[in-house]
């Protein structure tokens, strides 16, 4: 199966496609790349695509309503829609401290979901 | 003895560019700045960005926009740099004095030795656009919805069109995704988004936003509420083209459509403006028309990056700091930089070589996407400096460094331009 990208590994924006080719060396054939990098891009982007989340969640006992919290690093893109219904479900009193831990190992993950600010 | 009121250092703003600014002149040995932010917290607009994708060149690593800023806030707090919030300044003038007005302290005015402004920008609005339609509730610029969204806790609609593909709207396209509302269409009236291109594939393509180019509003429906919009194709004049039209029943518009410089300040002290870019005219040490009146970041020229904002904020206080001691050459420049074909513009403006420690760093945008060309700087007929660009786009800003010792005794133009790669024989 072909599949058409847009590699963002660098500015230049590589309109590209990938398909799987056991023949070839990385299994997988490209067109429209440019680089090394760029292939290593596309092989992840439809095999196990993931995504940094970054949202807010209700604070109580701080100066402001919202707490602006993000995963620690990145997550299955198909598990977004999912953490977002755990963040909406969320709620913190204040203090909280830059870099805190919210909810610990997100689906098994090992990915924590922390404080982006202090507030 | 400084008396009450008189300072080594103001700096006119307390986002990314002025806690950089106040960290650097700190260093540079200003012991008595004072930072005027009239927002309630330090920081700026980045503590609403809470996307990731800033710090990658200062930090090495990928923080949201409170991260950022909370690293700058917590290393100004920590060498005692003074700072006072809910304070507006009035005026500035030329004599470096500055009117603040504040609740708790009233009117004041303070003088400085030197003054950095670091006032940012702001966006654009429907006024500047002329948006045919009704003018019922229901449109925002996509910065006034993230603040909305991202601090107050606010939804700000349901159905939602966005115009223009700047980041600003991307981002905020996913983030009104992520929150349940529908994203019907972003609009470019361009024939290209200016926003990043890892912006169009995580915030349009990962949630199936369309995104039109080349297309622009042609109709605002609704009284009290935004109830439809209609979009349409333009031609090259960028006129709509009829039959194109796509409507869509919607109650939500975002304007992302630029962002301006805000030099309401720089003006009333008559400081010279570039009118392309709509900040000031600014010499190698980041130094206004006016002698001791410093800029830096979005308030000169409208980045892309936060991390090229504390760059040149550093820049300015760095050099603020030694015009506050008595240190910085006065004196008219040696050199004017000159944008000459493709690029846009440059800054700084002017260069006086005996100011620059190791070299110049030239910043500049062109006026539109190519591939392929050599980035040259002239003095003359005479290379400076040529670097060869695979890729090019106004969206993302160039800089080239000349080190000091290509430019003593030089005088007159600097010419930056795009010129064709010769072909290899």
């Amino acid at each position: 199966m072909k599949r058409e990208l847009i590699c963002i590994v660098c500015p230049m924006g590589c309109h590209c496609s990938i398909e799987v080719d056991a023949t070839a060396p990385k299994g997988y054939t490209f067109s429209g790349l440019t680089c090394k990098r760029g292939e290593d891009y596309a092989i992840k982007e439809i095999t196990e695509p993931t995504r940094m989340l970054t949202s807010t969640i209700r604070i109580e006992g701080a100066r402001l309503p919202r707490l602006p919290v993000r995963t620690s690093s990145a997550i299955p893109k198909e598990r977004i829609y999912e953490c977002m219904g755990m963040i909406n479900a969320l709620r913190v009193t204040g203090p909280v401290s830059m870099g805190q831990v919210l909810i610990k190992d997100l689906f098994g993950t090992g990915v924590n979901l922390i404080a982006s600010r202090s507030l | 003895m400084m008396s009450m009121n008189t300072y080594e250092i103001i700096i006119v703003g307390g986002g990314p560019a002025g806690l950089a600014a106040a960290i650097e002149a700190h260093k540079g040995g200003s012991q008595k700045i004072l930072v005027l932010e009239r927002d309630r917290e330090l920081g700026g607009i980045l503590m609403q960005c809470i996307h990731n994708g800033f710090g990658l060149h200062i930090f090495r690593e990928e923080l949201t926009g409170p991260e950022y800023a909370e690293r700058f806030i917590r290393e100004m707090e920590s060498l005692g740099i003074e700072y006072r919030l809910d304070t507006m300044v009035l005026e500035l003038r030329d004599d470096r004095t500055v009117d603040i007005i504040s609740s708790e302290h009233g009117f004041e005015t303070l003088q400085a030795k030197a003054v950095v402004l670091a006032m940012g920008c702001r966006e654009r609005a429907r006024g500047a656009i002329n948006i045919p339609g009704t003018r019922p509730a229901g449109i925002y610029s996509a910065g006034a919805a993230q603040r909305f969204v991202n601090m107050e806790g606010l939804m700000v609609g349901k159905r939602v069109v966005v115009l223009g593909s700047g980041d600003i709207g991307l981002i905020m396209a996913r983030r009104m995704t992520l929150e349940g509302a529908k994203v019907l269409a972003v609009a470019e009236i361009l024939p290209y988004s200016g926003g990043l291109t890892r912006n169009i594939v995580q915030c349009l393509d990962d949630y199936d936003i369309p995104l039109y180019l080349s297309h622009t509003i042609t109709n605002i429906e609704g009284r009290d509420r935004v109830e439809g919009i209609t979009i349409a194709k333009v031609d090259a004049t960028r006129q709509p083209i009829p039959g194109t039209e796509i409507h869509y029943d919607c109650d939500t518009l975002l304007l992302s459509v630029g962002l301006i410089p805000e030099n309401e300040l720089s003006k009333s002290a008559g400081i010279r403006l570039d009118p392309v870019t709509g900040g000031p005219v600014v010499n190698e040490c980041m130094e206004t028309s006016v002698a001791g009146i410093f800029a830096c970041g979005n308030v000169v020229q409208v980045h892309d990056l936060v991390d090229w904002v504390t760059e040149e904020a550093r820049k300015a206080g760095h050099h603020a700091a030694r015009f506050a001691q008595g240190q910085l050459k006065e004196g008219s420049p040696d050199l004017v930089t000159r944008a000459g074909h493709g690029i846009r513009y440059v800054v700084p403006h002017t260069i006086r070589v005996g100011n620059l420690e190791q070299e110049v760093d030239l910043m500049m945008r062109v006026t539109e996407p190519c591939k392929n060309k050599n980035l040259v700087v002239r003095h003359g007929e005479t290379l400076v400096k040529k670097v060869r660009k695979v890729h090019l786009t106004p969206g993302e800003m160039e800089s080239i460094k000349i080190p000091v010792e290509k430019l003593q005794g030089l005088s007159g133009e600097l010419n930056v331009c795009l010129e064709e790669v010769a072909h290899e024989a």
